[in-house]
């Protein structure tokens, strides 16, 4: 029974064709992944979809019935719910009030909180969602804001799910118990739109899959019938290789340390305790850790991005401890920001001014401090062109580009430079496979052009395919540390949840 | 000595002050809510310009203050309306648009009141609220003295902040009004009206700012003189801004503000042989102060200023 058909649907962006003539089956009470490259086009389909854009040509029929969606309330009415990629939640709410926004108990004239209370408690039950209905949302994790973001689709009444994503942010345990809960409500009846980059996932998930690419239909398939290598062929029209090819290294003398560094996030209360990370030549040091666990405090300290509490970061020797942000990149460090749009590029600008970010000044890109804008042109190119970025033009606004292209962008400014330590955070998080082979091979072959690479990263497949050694940081503290090889998954898995015991005793570094 | 101290906490100082916040108070619950949608509103000072003299001009022509309030309220509405269209529906600058239209109701104020009136500095006298006592409470002996006996004004006034903090923090339509200011995309996800809440907001913001202007010229004086609201919308804003976006924080801030300004009025009476400037310097510092303070922790609503558009 086919619950919803979208047909024949077609959205331009300018010049950009992001959805080209699609079909889309759902049928009731499967589990539906759409996967695609970024760019291909998967959130605006659903977007049209949930009324929040409207398309140029095509319909969409709701079991059978052709229906027209001009706004996400109108979605809502129809039973349509999604869960986007970047979440909706207001920050300063509590979770019960962001669950019951536009649609409150009432007591008279006011919000009957006490309902609102009790019904989200229940849903939160029912579905086994656990989350603190008084709890304000800048308190809580990313794990249960998204589970907020379900409760408040389920409050809706919604009979069709489509989440955005929505293991991109995730812990490998959370993303189980994500599936867990989608399994329940497939049993409820409800019907899924799963969108994701990660094949392992879709596998495991789904029931049918559609893949997308440049805005096209590739096709449907069923899950059973197919495999990983399959879905990454048609995602991205060659073959892909999932696992990346790595030679013995040949680390040379160490080139980054850090030495007793201590850090504290006065906000979340986080401290770093003494982090001792040794880097040499043509080495790829993986931190594993699940995000919050004071990552962000340390890729941040090692750029002088964050004040430190004591301790050293020395770069070839060089106490660089005390130098600012500019100063430490002069000295040949690169840095690939977790936060893309925070921290990596200035998204209204365009391609051009994001590439020479950080250089403004130098005589390459200004004479007497005017840019050349010509200079400045032919060097965009080159990077564009070296990096693979896919743009209409080098004057294109960041914005506009896909979450991997963004991503070239940052990786391209900041590998261009000849760089001698490198600080990768979260470089492939929200991009689709045939990107991430592009960046885990560059990384590859910056290691084995004899950088020292520290890797930040929550995949544990990233961090077992690339890093020469791994170190395990958890609650501020590394706890663990060892050759790569000496680590299972599962036992990875485990350190990042906090077990030592049992693991730590054959890791011995 | 005993005089300073007189001063200072005496009753009649604080009463004054009562009477200082009124209109200040409401045009900053008027920010509050306009804000809290997420539309800056520095137009504040122009609409409070503009009850004033609606204010007078009612009563002018009809005899009755209390249609003159009425038509303050309409014509404040009527400027946030422009407002409101200006930057929602063209989407102006907020405060670019802010800043011109206090200027237009300087200007429109000031030659209006020459064309019907032929005068240049104020308006002819015409019929003001009187005062009205609370029957109970102003027997009450301290209490009494302070609030028994004011326009009625000063007590709608302490009706509608309260009306005004349930509105915002126990209504859905408060609890839609903080959603919209705080993330317009996740309220549009939500099914909410973005831009009919703005408009309300705004609107809202505007009739209020013009029942405080309506204060100022027939609850506290019985005409219109020019520019008469003379800074009050400033301070109202930044009685918002200190009163963290929440009418009941709108009314202590503004009362503190208004509270020095009489007391800086009463110590100049006083001449106790410290410079008239230096105390007139009093409320000013002393809001600066506070500010200082209260701006580092004090925290907007995410998505003021912004502009926000469903992507069609
Ligand atoms: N609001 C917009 N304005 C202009 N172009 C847009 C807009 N939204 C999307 N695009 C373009 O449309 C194309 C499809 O984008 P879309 O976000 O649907 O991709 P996606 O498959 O969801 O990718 P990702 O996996 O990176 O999220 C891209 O080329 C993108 O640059
Ligand atoms: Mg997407």
């Amino acid at each position: 029974m086919r619950v919803v058909e979208l047909k024949n649907i077609t959205k331009r962006f300018g010049n950009i064709v992001a959805n080209d003539a699609i079909d889309l089956d759902i049928n009731r009470g499967e589990i539906h992944c759409l996967l695609g490259e970024n760019g291909a086009g998967k959130t605006t389909l659903m977007k049209i979809f949930f009324g929040l854009y409207s398309c140029d040509t095509g319909s969409i029929f709701l079991n059978g019935k052709d229906v027209e969606v001009h706004n996400p309330g109108e979605a809502i009415k129809l039973g349509i719910g999604m869960i986007h990629q970047h979440f909706m939640l207001v920050d300063r709410l509590t979770v019960a009030e962001n669950i019951i926004a536009g649609q409150e108990p009432k007591k008279g004239i006011f919000i009957n909180f006490a309902r609102a209370k009790k019904d989200v408690e229940e849903l939160s039950r029912r579905y086994g969602l656990k989350v603190n209905a008084e709890r304000r949302i800048e308190y809580t994790s990313v794990g249960e804001q998204q589970r907020v973001e379900i409760l408040k689709n389920l409050y809706r009444q919604a009979d069709i799910l489509i989440l955005d994503e929505p293991t991109a942010v995730l812990t490998p345990q959370e993303v189980k118990d994500l599936f867990t809960v989608l399994r329940k409500l497939k049993k409820d009846g409800k019907t899924i739109i799963f969108i994701t980059h990660k094949l392992k996932e879709t596998m495991a998930i789904s029931d049918r899959i559609t893949v997308l690419r440049d805005g096209k239909k590739v096709g449907t398939v069923n899950t059973s019938a197919t495999s990983p290598n399959e879905l990454a062929r048609m995602m991205v029209g060659r073959e892909v290789v999932l696992r990346v090819y790595k030679k013995a290294g040949h680390p040379g003398q160490t080139i980054f340390q850090t030495q007793n560094l201590c850090a504290t996030n006065k906000r979340s209360h986080l401290h770093l305790k003494a982090i001792n990370i040794a880097i040499k030549r043509g080495e790829i040091v993986g931190i594993a850790g699940v995000e919050g666990n004071g990552q962000l405090e340390l890729e941040e300290a090692l750029m002088g991005l964050r004040e430190i509490d004591r301790g050293k970061i020395i770069v070839n020797d060089r106490d660089i401890t005390n130098y600012s942000t500019a100063k430490r990149r002069a000295l040949g460090m690169a840095h690939i920001p977790s936060s893309r749009l925070k921290r990596g590029l200035i998204k209204s600008f365009d391609l051009e001014k994001n590439i020479i970010l950080g250089s403004q000044w130098s005589s390459h890109f200004a004479d007497k401090g005017i840019l050349a804008q010509n200079r400045i042109k032919k060097y965009s190119r080159e990077v564009i062109d070296n990096f693979d970025i896919r743009c209409s033009d080098s004057k294109e606004i960041i914005s506009s580009l896909s979450g991997g292209n963004q991503q070239k962008v940052i990786i391209g400014r900041e590998l261009s430079g000849d760089p001698q330590v490198i600080i990768a955070a979260q470089p492939t998080r929200g991009l689709d496979v045939g990107a991430i082979e592009y960046i885990h091979n560059l990384l590859l072959k910056m290691r084995d052009e004899g950088k020292a690479i520290l890797l930040i990263s929550a995949e544990l497949d990233e961090l077992k395919s690339l890093s020469d050694r791994i170190m395990v940081l958890y609650e501020g503290e590394m706890i663990a540390e060892g050759d790569t090889n000496r680590f299972t998954e599962e036992e990875l898995g485990l350190l990042m949840a906090g077990h030592r015991e049992g693991v730590l005793t054959d890791v011995g570094a | 000595m005993n005089d300073i101290i007189y001063v200072i906490f005496g009753i009649n100082t604080l009463a004054a002050a009562i009477r200082i916040t009124t209109p200040i108070a409401l045009a900053a619950m008027g920010g509050a809510f306009s804000e809290r949608s997420g539309i800056i509103n520095i137009g504040l000072e122009g609409m409070i310009l503009c009850g004033a003299f609606a204010a007078v001009l009612g009563s002018f022509y009809t005899g009755s203050p209390w249609l003159g309030v009425f038509l303050s309220l309409l014509l404040g509405g009527f400027i946030g309306a422009l407002f409101a269209c200006f930057t929602i529906k063209f989407k102006a600058d907020h405060v670019v648009t802010g800043v011109g239209l206090n200027i237009l109701a300087l200007g429109a104020t000031t030659y209006l009141m020459q064309v019907l009136w032929g005068c240049k500095g104020s308006s002819p006298n015409v019929k003001g609220l009187s005062e009205v006592s609370i029957p109970i409470i102003k027997d009450i002996p301290v209490i009494g003295k302070l609030l028994g006996t004011h326009s009625p004004l000063v007590y709608i006034m302490f009706l509608l902040v309260f009306a005004g903090w349930l509105l915002l923090f126990k209504t859905p339509l408060g609890l839609r009004i903080r959603i919209t200011g705080e993330h317009p995309e996740a309220a549009d996800t939500l099914g909410i009206n973005i831009k009919g809440i703005q408009y309300f907001s705004v609107i809202l913001s505007g009739c209020l700012a013009g029942l405080g202007g309506a204060y100022l010229s027939l609850g506290q004086l019985n005409w219109f003189s020019m520019n008469m609201s003379a800074g009050r919308g400033y301070m109202a804003l930044a009685a918002n801004i200190f009163g963290h976006w929440n009418p009941l924080g709108c009314l202590a801030a503004s009362f503190l503000f208004s509270y020095t300004d009489a007391l800086q009025m009463r110590l100049q009476s006083l001449n106790i042989g410290i410079a008239h400037e230096l105390i007139q310097m009093l409320p000013y510092i002393l809001t600066i102060i506070v500010l200082a303070g209260a701006v580092v922790r004090s925290r907007p609503p995410a998505a003021l200023g912004e502009h926000y558009e469903t992507n069609k």
